[in-house]
């Protein structure tokens, strides 16, 4: 199971990395979303996996032999949430930079840092 | 003593709240001159019980720690929170006169209080994820704080900063899911001695990790060119918050996490620190002499200046560290206190591109006394605060044979001087290209009295820190101490220890 994680993350953040370094930026956003669920998933493997097993456990019960972690079931959810908020903007922004700047080709906005002042 | 803890943040959060509800009239700005300065009132107190009894550990949700989200106070929270809160009313005050209404109605007082809740939450916070929280809480305000406004430059400055902050946050996540992968906790007390068990070569890589995500919050070389692309654009208030807090939220973190918790292959570590901060100074400075822009020279300034609180990390001997908290206090206070001096000559002399103002000193004396002081200051002149700040660091680097670190050191204080007189020469002594004279008197009496009184509040700070500096160096001692040596901090959080 656990390698199967590993090498769903691996792929995940390859396809990420592609598609971050090619200079253009909606694949960019592509990019940082694939490689966002790549740490979620990181994070949900790394609070140990357990197949069918409950996470919580009714008061007085005695505990079982395998119950499954909570908490990073807990951090993945709080951190998509995060990450869909922040993907909106970024995504609203990357619109507005098409609107704004008529390009979405990160060697050509040079508008904040123009060319001749690194002459 | 949790109320204590947790009112600092929630102060922020419920002026936001009002001023977001009240964004359509002028009272918002009033709510947030009022909401930053209880704000002040409570870190004073917070600092008060943190001195009088030592480090403060509240439990949220009276959860035990490990396990519920701890907030916790030692003397250099206590001391960011309070230098933030500085920070936050003199803002708050000079935004009176910077921000127009229509910034205000698209909710700037709101998200400016969104930001400072969230600066306040990384300081105060003993659990790493509720860091990570604290930091896109803080990122999202900031998102759209530099963007408010919708100018061409700004959204362009925005894209890069956007971009490289989200892919530094993905890092921090990852970092910190391999970490509970290995120690199975979050609290910072808990992993001081939860890492000694975990496998220590891969304790190395999620140091790594954790130290290419700070270093990005941070702005260290090579990883901070989303600053000098941004930090020019927005409203000077908002650059101001930007360049006193948001960068160094990146160095406490790494100041915590590489005291706590990363400290057990000190060689390896702290030896790529000390390399990070050699070429941030440099790479820095040498940004700033080739600028031409007031904001753009101060933006590389900070680089170079994070730079000096990193030698400190790097070094990790008490006075370093005495140093990189001195320095990190003093920093605050000198860079936002510049970037508000920027908005003053912008908005009388018509813009902060050098070649296009001039003739400040003569028309405008009062603001070259007003920004002689923070300039003197950043480049190490006696006796200001940030003489001592440099002083501390080059004697801590002597004092352990760096010689080309501490030369260096010396060299980039140098080379801040020449880029400072480039400001004070073409905008200050030059007289102005268009032949006007930029008065202060051209401001109304509100916009002058708003825009002044921060300036030299803060400039009046600094002169206390550098010529009385005994007391901060001490505290600065005392804050060190606890930082090298987090039994205080470990106990507070978790109790006593086996």
């Amino acid at each position: 199971m656990e390698f199967l994680f590993a090498i769903t993350i691996g792929v995940l953040v390859a396809s990420a990395v592609y598609l971050m370094l090619s200079n253009h930026l909606l694949r960019f956003i592509f990019g940082l979303v694939l490689i966002s669920n790549a740490a979620n998933l990181t994070i949900f493997v790394a609070g140990r996996l357990t197949d069918g097993a409950p996470p919580l456990i009714p008061e007085g019960a005695d505990a079982p032999a395998l119950a499954a972690n909570a908490l990073p079931q807990a951090l993945v959810l709080t951190a998509i949430v995060i990450g869909f908020g922040l993907f909106a903007f970024a995504i609203v922004l990357v619109f507005r930079a098409w609107t704004t700047l008529n390009s979405l080709t990160p060697d050509d906005m040079r508008l904040a840092e123009p060319e001749e002042a690194h002459k | 003593m949790s109320w204590l803890l947790a009112l600092p943040v929630v102060l922020p959060f419920l002026t936001a709240v009002l001023t977001f509800l009240t964004r359509q009239s002028p009272l918002g700005r009033w709510i947030s001159v009022a909401g930053s300065s209880v704000l002040l009132v409570a870190s004073i107190v917070l600092m008060a019980t943190v001195l009088r009894e030592g480090v403060i550990a509240g439990q949220m949700g009276n959860w035990p720690a490990p396990f519920g989200i701890t907030l916790v106070a030692d003397l250099l929270s206590a001391v960011m929170v309070l230098i933030t809160a500085i920070v936050a009313v003199a803002v708050s005050i000079y935004a009176i006169a910077d921000v127009d209404e229509g910034m205000e109605q698209l909710g700037y007082h709101a998200l400016i209080n969104m930001l400072i809740a969230g600066v306040v939450g990384a300081f105060i916070t003993g659990d790493l994820f509720n860091l990570y929280v604290w930091f896109e809480v803080m990122l999202i305000a900031s998102f759209g704080l530099l963007v408010l406004g919708g100018r061409p430059e700004q959204i362009d400055g925005g894209v890069k900063y956007v971009a490289l902050n989200l892919v530094s946050t993905i890092m921090f996540l990852t970092g910190i899911g391999l970490l509970y992968g290995m120690t199975g906790t979050l609290n910072m007390a808990d992993l001081a001695s939860a890492v000694d068990n975990a496998d220590q070569r891969l304790l190395t890589i999620v140091a790594v990790l954790f130290m290419i995500s700070f270093g990005v919050k941070a702005a260290v070389f090579p990883l901070f060119f989303w600053l000098p692309a941004s930090y020019h654009t927005p409203a000077f208030s908002v650059s101001a918050v930007f360049a006193g807090l948001l960068t160094k939220v990146g160095v406490y973190a790494l100041l915590r996490m590489f005291t706590l918790v990363f400290d057990h292959d000190i060689a390896f570590t702290h030896t790529i620190l000390l390399w990070v901060a050699g070429f941030t100074m440099v790479v820095g400075v040498l940004g700033a002499a080739a600028q031409s822009d007031m904001r753009k020279i101060l933006s590389f300034h900070i680089v170079s200046q994070i730079g000096y609180m990193i030698l400190g990390l790097a070094l990790l001997t008490p006075l370093a560290i005495v140093g990189a908290v001195f320095y990190l206090v003093h920093h605050i206070v000198v860079k936002a206190n510049l970037f508000l001096i920027a908005g003053v000559a912008q908005r009388i002399a018509g813009g902060t591109e050098l070649s296009r103002i001039g003739g400040l000193y003569k028309s405008a004396p009062l603001l070259a006394v007003l920004f002689v002081v923070p300039a003197f200051s950043l480049s190490g002149f006696p006796p200001l605060s940030g003489f001592w700040a440099k002083f501390l660091l080059v004697k801590a680097a002597l004092e352990v044979q760096g010689w080309i670190i501490a030369g260096i050191a010396l060299a980039v204080g140098l080379l801040t001087i020449y880029s400072m007189t480039k400001i004070w020469a073409q905008a200050f002594w030059e007289a102005h290209p268009d032949g006007i004279d930029p008065k202060l008197t051209s401001l109304s009496n509100r916009d002058r009295a708003a825009m002044l009184f921060p300036i030299a509040g803060l400039a009046v700070l600094t002169v206390i820190i550098g010529t009385m500096p005994e007391p901060f160096v001490q505290f600065a001692e005392a804050s060190a101490a606890q930082l090298l040596d987090p039994t205080a901090y470990i106990t507070a959080v978790l109790g006593e220890q086996p």
